[in-house]
């Protein structure tokens, strides 16, 4: 089998991809390789056709392929090498990749890697939904890929389990096509989406919305006839005198997103259980040295602009690997306390200024976010509004932390 | 003449596909006539997919002998169908005394059916095959296998088609009237007829038999209940461990079960039902399999889960009676030519090639079998997927043929050349169901999400699909309610 050589080889042609690349290219990296599964570039974009990407880093409304475009267009213009329609087999440790496509297989070798293979959908299977395996019931991804991409009405008469922000477009979406959003049902206490998409999804349409809510059964043999509803205790136990059923001839299920780090597994890379990513320093990378991670791979993100912004960092970052050969100086850890679900990077060098993301546990209002070393205050954000499903970020200076043991992440209210 | 058979098996089951082409093999004509668009869509792939050793049948019944017999005989005919089986060994475990003379009992019986290699192991040698297996004393049974049972019972179908057996899928059998030298059968609107008539219905063998006056036999369905988990935990269970079974019991008892494509199974359950079409999978025993399933995999994380199931077995024994029957295969001599098969659950996946033979014989009591001498036993193509030969034989596949280098199903790494083989099948079932058993594609931890919407797409472009063409199963089940916006002409 034919080898090639690389010095940067990113896998992933989304938003995390592309801005990693770009970036990689601007800090005067010129050997660089994008591979990407789908023949053209900018991943989960290309279906969002809705718009309110962008507000962050251009200041202006635009759809997922706008926002994507205006990545690649810099990405072609810089000259960058892209493999598309090819797919990452394995990665071993030592950098190797495997890679296939109409061409064939080839194996090749880098001297860093930057992940950004995204995330996938969690399934009817994944959450054990009980009742029968009709059609009718779909990820609200895959859903979005049907009637936005290829011109199919997937169902007239829907319903959505899970409040996240694709289904809470899709119920949008398929209100617009003529269809019947019954409802939609959370788990949750609270939204799992942006509260802009709750309020422009749902409540302008006058759509339901159902906390505390979920499906406990699917009916219909053949196509989807109907499913079981009922309200959930605060042990989310189901409340069986709340149960009714609800005809439906379409399920779109938006549980929630897994990164999709099979690849990074087989490389040995270490992962987080509470992002179910990589563990990585304050340059994104990870256990395995020239091994960098970002997007939703890394985590998963609420916003693009945020994981735009993020992979920007981890493009210089191996750059600067590459360039300048230096190890990891990462050694102070950051951990979570109080209320706080995650925190990444999760471990910096002190040497520089960074920029901690993090997510609480529950909704709060009024509350700050600390962090401190030991008794010693670092930074500080006041908020109005925490909540789940809005990742925080928090500016920690390096003047504050160069000496720092530990820095421990906390909401104090 | 048309539609009228030597032959007709009502069901395309594994078992029915076995006698299809076991007579194929020889000069009679023969057809199959299936209710349902595909074979292989009821108890046939609804189960653990073992292949059993026969030590937990009675000597003298036919479920010993043909267990045992099937055993013996799935290598040859595993390798002939291309179909990938593993005999990977099983230990029955005791956990007291009790259950310690049970498997003496066992082992007496298994030796008394023929059963080959079997040994009682001490806990050391069982920690040596299984770390961490738990049990005092547990039986070895190395003739124990795994299968894809749907697998062997597509190839079966495939192979007694390519040797000219006939298929009627998508065909209800509503009436079936003896007449003089044979039986005219209606299915769904069809008239066939047939000299010798077999009964390889399962869950409808009984209803089969009241068409032709036959009361004596009833089918209780017993539905078993499974959990499908990641790959990732592969590797964690070298064989397969099942606890000593308990009297009365209407399976063997939950345990966990590898599959030859990687996955773990936990199940099944055991629960008599009226609908023998209910594969419904329920939210008491999916939190009981899931609670037995850590109790027995300490590695297992609550995302490993990523599929549930069910099957029905096709008891004849009322719930409150339990336990088991031994088959029904019966040459009818108040009904000549009539074939008769009933109560075929566990081990009927393992003894269907030997169930096969018996059936060949009594078949040739009624039609003269003469072996034809162009009978070709043996399927073309790979037995198992692209993914998992060598690097260099994959590069070689993929140079005769790009569609091999383009990956479909990301998770289980199908490509599109198998995608294509799938739909392009013999029988020329084209269900998203028939291309998901045959490919392995949507079979993966995302079921589906990433390629559904790539083999929508290629059933589109090149094969001209509309949007009310995709069907998950059946006439009933389209995945689609058309196109959202018209093409403009």
């Amino acid at each position: 089998m034919k080898t090639i050589k690389k010095d940067l080889v990113i896998i992933g042609g989304g938003p995390a991809g592309l801005a990693a690349a770009v970036s990689a290219r601007k800090k005067g990296l010129s050997d660089i390789l994008l591979i990407e599964r789908d023949k053209i570039l900018g991943g989960i974009l290309n279906q969002c056709i809705h718009d309110g990407f962008g507000l962050h880093t251009f200041k202006e409304a635009l759809t997922g392929p706008e926002y994507a475009q205006r990545f690649i267009d810099e990405f072609h213009g810089l000259g960058i090498e892209a493999m598309p329609e090819t797919i990452v087999l394995s990665l071993d440790k030592e950098k190797t990749l495997t890679v296939s496509s109409k061409k064939g297989f080839v194996k090749i070798k880098a001297n860093a890697v930057i992940l950004a293979m995204g995330c996938r959908e969690r399934t009817a299977g994944a959450i054990s939904l009980p009742g029968t395996r009709p059609a009718g019931v779909y990820t609200a991804g895959a859903a979005q890929n049907f009637v936005n991409l290829q011109n199919i009405m997937i169902g007239k008469r829907i319903v959505i389990l899970g409040s996240g922000d694709i289904g809470l477009i899709m119920a949008r979406r398929m209100t617009l096509e003529g269809a019947k959003v019954e409802a939609v049902f959370e788990l949750l206490p609270t939204p799992s989406g942006l509260a802009r998409n709750v309020q422009q999804c749902l409540n302008d349409y006058g759509i339901p919305l159902f906390l505390s809510t979920s499906v406990f059964e699917l009916h219909g043999k053949d196509r989807l006839t109907g499913v079981t509803v009922a309200k959930v205790d605060e042990k989310f136990q189901m409340i069986p005198e709340t149960k009714r059923l609800v005809p439906c001839d379409t399920l779109l299920l938006s549980v929630g997103l897994i990164p999709e780090n099979e690849l990074s597994l087989g490389a040995g890379v270490r992962l987080e259980p509470a992002t179910s990513g990589a563990s990585v320093d304050d340059r994104f990378m990870t256990n395995i040295p020239g091994v960098f991670s970002c997007g939703n791979v890394l985590h998963v993100h609420d916003l693009v602009d945020h994981v735009s912004e993020e992979a920007a960092l981890v493009g210089q970052s191996a750059a600067a690997y590459l360039l300048d050969r230096t190890e990891s100086a990462a050694a102070i850890p950051v951990v979570t306390k109080e209320d706080i679900r995650y925190v990444l990077p999760q471990k910096i060098s002190g040497k520089t200024d960074v920029t901690l993301s993090l997510r609480v546990t529950r909704p709060m209002r009024n509350a700050s976010v600390l962090v401190a070393d030991g008794d010693r205050k670092i930074a500080r954000k006041k908020l109005v509004r925490l909540h789940p499903a809005e990742m925080i970020r928090i500016k920690v200076k390096a003047k504050h932390i160069e000496n720092a043991e530990k820095l421990e992440v906390s909401v104090q209210c | 003449m048309e539609n009228q058979y030597d032959v007709i098996i009502v069901g395309a089951g594994v078992v029915g596909n076995a006698i299809a082409r076991e007579l194929s093999k020889t000069s009679v004509s023969v057809a199959v006539i299936e209710k349902e668009l595909d074979v292989s869509m009821g108890t046939s792939s609804r189960n653990s997919g073992v292949i059993h050793s026969g030590i937990h049948y009675k000597p003298g019944t036919l479920r010993a002998s043909l267990n045992v017999l099937g055993n013996s005989m799935m290598a040859d005919l595993c390798r002939d169908l291309k179909v990938k089986i593993d005999y990977i060994g099983k230990l029955t475990v005791a956990r007291d005394e009790e259950e310690i003379k049970s498997l003496y009992m066992i082992k007496e019986q298994g030796e008394a059916n023929g059963v080959p290699g079997l040994e009682i192991l001490d806990p050391n040698a069982m920690e040596k095959i299984q770390p961490r297996v738990g049990g005092i004393k547990a039986l070895h049974s190395p003739s124990t296998g795994i299968i894809c049972p749907y697998s062997l019972t597509i190839a079966l179908a495939e192979n007694a088609h390519a040797n000219g057996c006939h298929f009627f899928l998508g065909h209800g059998v509503t009436a079936i009237r003896k007449i003089q030298d044979g039986f005219e059968i209606e299915a769904s609107g069809k008239k066939l007829t047939a000299k010798v008539l077999i009964n390889s219905a399962g869950l409808y063998s009984a209803d089969v038999c009241r068409m032709l006056g036959i009361h004596e036999y009833n089918i209780y369905p017993c539905r078993g209940e499974y959990l499908i988990l990641d790959k990732r935990l592969k590797g964690t269970l070298n064989v397969l461990v099942y606890p000593a079974p308990h009297h009365g019991k209407a399976g063997l008892g939950i345990h966990l079960t590898n599959t030859v494509s990687g996955n773990i199974l936990i199940g099944p359950s055991n629960e008599y039902l009226e609908d023998p079409e209910d594969y419904a999978c329920t939210a008491d025993i999916m939190a009981q399999l899931r609670k037995e399933g850590h109790a027995l995999l300490p590695e297992l994380k609550t995302t490993d889960f990523i599929r549930s199931f069910s099957g029905l077995r096709p008891k004849q024994t009322r719930p409150e009676v339990g336990g088991f029957k031994d088959f029904v295969i019966e040459d009818r001599e108040d009904i000549k030519g009539f074939i008769n098969l009933v109560g075929i659950e566990s081990p009927g996946l393992t003894s269907s090639p030997a169930i096969a033979l018996m059936v060949r014989d009594m078949v040739g009591k009624h039609l003269p079998l003469t072996l034809k001498n162009d009978f070709i036993g043996t399927r073309s193509g790979m037995t198992g997927h692209f993914h998992e030969l060598s690097n260099e034989e994959k590069a070689d596949l993929v140079a005769g043929n790009p569609d091999y280098g383009e990956v479909v199903c990301r998770c289980e790494q199908i490509t599109k050349k198998e995608v294509l083989d799938a739909v392009e099948n013999p029988l020329g079932v084209r269900t998203i169901n028939s291309i998901k058993y045959r490919s392995r594609a949507m079979m993966g931890r995302c079921q589906g999400g990433f390629c559904l919407p790539r083999i929508v797409q290629i059933l589109e472009k090149e094969f001209g699909y509309r949007p009310e063409d995709y069907l998950l199963k059946n006439r009933i089940s389209p995945l689609f309610l058309g196109k959202m916006r018209q093409d403009t002409p």
